[in-house]
């Protein structure tokens, strides 16, 4: 077989394609964290880093959960929140990188030591949700958890 | 024909770190049996899990794919770029490898690094883990430098001519490599060492992170480009045919200079310090870099139809049964194949993980390891082990011993890692952490963690990360087996890698050099880090020291 000249046309076509799937996937994704509301934790500057965890009802409702990660606890845990309760979660660690994850929930953060992440959640259905360190974080990593419980 | 003086050098390259992946595939076994809650203890034979976890990541993902770049760029350099690799120059990048690798192995195998191969600080790990790998990577820098005066040289005796796309696949690899260690540089060097020493207080987290994650993706890339060198010049000419086209190749390696590396925050989405809207342009970004990977599937996939229609295959998939998928007489051929196939699970779910928001269901997941397994573990490991064999026995003038078998182990190995990723898949979705010694606790059927819910997904990553054991047995199996066997002088004299010709070979002055897709690359990193950059900066977050 002999070499064929110039450049396959079928080859723009997919790449093309492979473009135009690509900017749809972006479109969605935007469409998903601007309308949404499906978004990442953000940049918080204004918390100043804490050392003590609390869990603080600021309206009827209304909570901010400032959690303290250490090797190997959450504090406080467990979290006691009503169905239907919206948390501001404020999470910072007193010692290394850990994870906090609610299991069955969106609420995946990083928790890093001298700084403060945010996200917030509501919580719709009760029961009682495992908090997963899912970060490595020492010898102890896999007896780290807590749990945040919904009251009916 | 590859420089006799580089044989040696690259044999150690290809051979040692093979040997220690066998540490490293042992306790890739051991953590899916500690997982399942097989074994329940904190270590086994005298070594942690942690321990072995640490071991398994930095053989598996840094040793072995770095020391396998440099020998197969110094085989396709050579070769290529007729005798372009300077041999002193590749044998101290060797020594320095060498010495690195060692220098890191002792606090590892000391029980003083658990850090993992990502060392996030401030976990800390004993200095002298972190000054191996810093000489593992200069290694690898030295060997890069060793091709460009031959390269030059190549050039200039060559006007006119086009740099053959394998040696152009492998720049391309190194210059990404090149560009995406100087920050992972600056942070062991600058703030780890001295903090590890004693001589700081601590570390600033936020921006050791960034700048390991500056790293962490590109990294990827460097271990893939070399396997796309395979699937573009080496599989075609396995299949019995030609490169459909050569255009294709090497825009699709000059787009990875540009785009590996203006992505990193796609592991980051979890954290602080960056504003959502870099992390927004990350995640975009990740999915352009898909476009040359999408495009290479389609190349490799008509050089596959190409090659099988020359060999008579009909039909609209029938050709399939043209391809010498059971040859023992070409057992590398699956290593190649099989590793584009798991490969396609393996990119489809990385663009899920990139996608911002959905993160949120997946992050530090068993989700993610199941996703690298498909990549990393698939066409990287399958295109290392079966190039590992190939070129170390065609140096040597050997025949492998047990062609049977060869063939047999990439077939074994795609169905475990399949079996494998599908339960971390799973138990992902349920919330199972990675990175976790789950048999102490939430697989413990006494402990108050408990989950039944997450134990058949780890019952079937057990299953299928023990095939995985045996895929790797029987290629130690081959391997060995070959080594012993007779030795050929002028087999080894005549021996080359398998490179196809291009069909459409088109002459395309855009992709000729190098340099302006390099000044591109530059222009994206600073568009896309330089912001998050003075972000993390700005917001003077005090020294952590663990």
């Amino acid at each position: 077989m002999q070499t064929a000249p110039g450049t396959p046309d079928v080859e723009q076509r997919i790449l093309v394609a492979s473009l135009l799937f690509a900017a749809a996937m972006v479109a969605l994704i935007g469409y998903a964290a601007l309308r949404l509301g499906i978004s990442v934790p953000g940049c918080v500057t204004n918390v100043k880093p804490f050392a003590t965890g609390e869990l603080i009802e600021i309206a009827p409702g209304r909570y901010e959960a400032h959690v303290v990660s250490k090797m190997w606890v959450f504090k406080p845990s467990p979290l006691k929140v009503p169905k239907g309760a919206v948390v501001d979660f404020y999470l910072t660690s007193a010692d290394i990188v850990h994870g906090f994850y609610i299991d069955g929930t969106d609420v995946n953060l990083t928790a890093i030591p001298n700084a403060v992440t945010y996200t917030q959640a509501r919580f719709t259905k009760p029961g009682k949700y495992p908090i997963l360190c899912h970060e490595y974080c020492g010898s102890g990593h896999h007896e780290m958890y807590g749990q945040i419980e919904v009251t009916p | 024909m590859i420089q006799k003086e580089l044989r040696a050098v690259i044999l150690i390259e290809l051979l040692l770190p093979l040997a220690l992946t066998l540490f490293g595939v042992y306790h890739g076994v051991l953590q899916v049996l500690y997982r399942a809650g097989v074994i329940q203890d904190l270590s086994f034979l005298g070594i942690g899990y942690y321990q072995g976890l640490t071991a398994h990541g930095v053989i598996n993902a840094i040793v072995l794919t770095t020391f396998f770049a440099v020998a197969f760029g110094n085989a396709v350099v050579s070769q290529c770029l007729e005798g372009g690799v300077s041999a002193p120059a590749a044998r101290i990048g060797l020594a320095l490898m060498v010495v690195g690798t060692l220098v890191a192995a002792w606090p590892i195998f000391a029980g003083k690094a658990d850090v993992l191969y990502t060392f996030y600080a401030p976990l800390k790990a004993h200095p002298l883990f972190y000054v191996g790998v810093v000489l593992l990577v200069v290694g690898s820098w030295v060997s890069f430098w060793a091709w460009i005066p031959g390269y030059r040289r190549w050039r200039k005796n060559h006007p006119g001519q086009k740099t053959p796309l394998a040696a152009v696949g492998i720049f391309a690899t190194f210059i990404i490599w090149q560009i995406c260690t100087l920050p992972v540089a600056y942070e062991v060097i600058v703030q780890l060492i001295p903090w590890s020493l004693g001589w700081t207080p601590g570390v600033n987290v936020v921006l050791s992170r960034l700048l390991f994650w500056f790293f962490g993706h590109p990294l990827v890339y460097f271990w893939l480009l070399p396997i796309y060198v395979m699937y573009y010049v080496t599989l075609p000419a396995l299949a019995g045919g030609k490169l459909y086209s050569d255009f294709y190749g090497r825009l699709a390696f000059m787009a990875f200079i540009v785009l590996s590396a203006p992505l990193g925050l796609h592991h980051q989405f979890t954290e602080p310090a960056v504003s959502s809207g870099y992390k927004f342009l990350h995640a975009a970004l990740t999915f352009l870099v898909a476009v040359p990977s999408l495009a290479t599937a389609f190349t490799v996939a008509a050089s596959l139809e190409h090659g099988a229609r020359q060999q008579g295959g009909k039909g609209l998939f029938a050709w399939w049964g043209k391809l010498p998928h059971f040859d023992s007489r070409r057992w590398l051929f699956p290593y190649l194949f099989m590793g584009l196939v798991i490969f396609i699970l393996g990119g489809l779910t990385g663009l899920i993980n990139a996608s911002y928001g959905m993160n949120a269901v997946v992050h530090n997941t068993s989700w993610i390891p199941a996703h690298f397994h498909l990549t990393v573990a698939g066409p990287i490991f399958l295109g290392i082990l079966g190039m590992s064999l190939y070129l170390s026995l065609g140096l040597l003038g050997k025949e492998c011993a047990a062609p049977r078998t060869a063939l047999l182990v990439p077939y074994v190995w795609t169905a475990g890692v399949f079996i494998f990723s599908a339960g971390l898949f799973y138990g992902g979705l349920r919330g199972v952490p990675r990175r976790t010694n789950l048999g102490m606790s939430f697989l413990d059927p006494t402990s108050d963690a408990y989950r039944p819910d997450w134990v058949i997904g780890e019952a079937a990553a057990a299953v299928g990360g023990c095939l995985m054991g045996l895929a790797v047995a029987l290629f130690f199996y081959v391997l060995v087996r070959s080594l012993f066997g007779a030795r050929s002088q002028q087999a080894a004299d005549s021996f080359a890698i398998p490179m196809a010709a291009a069909y459409h070979d088109e002459d395309v002055p855009a992709v000729r050099n190098f340099a302006p897709w390099v000044v591109a690359g530059v222009i994206a990193i600073l568009i896309s880090y330089v912001p998050p950059l003075v972000q993390v900066l700005g917001a003077n977050y005090p020294l952590a020291s663990g």
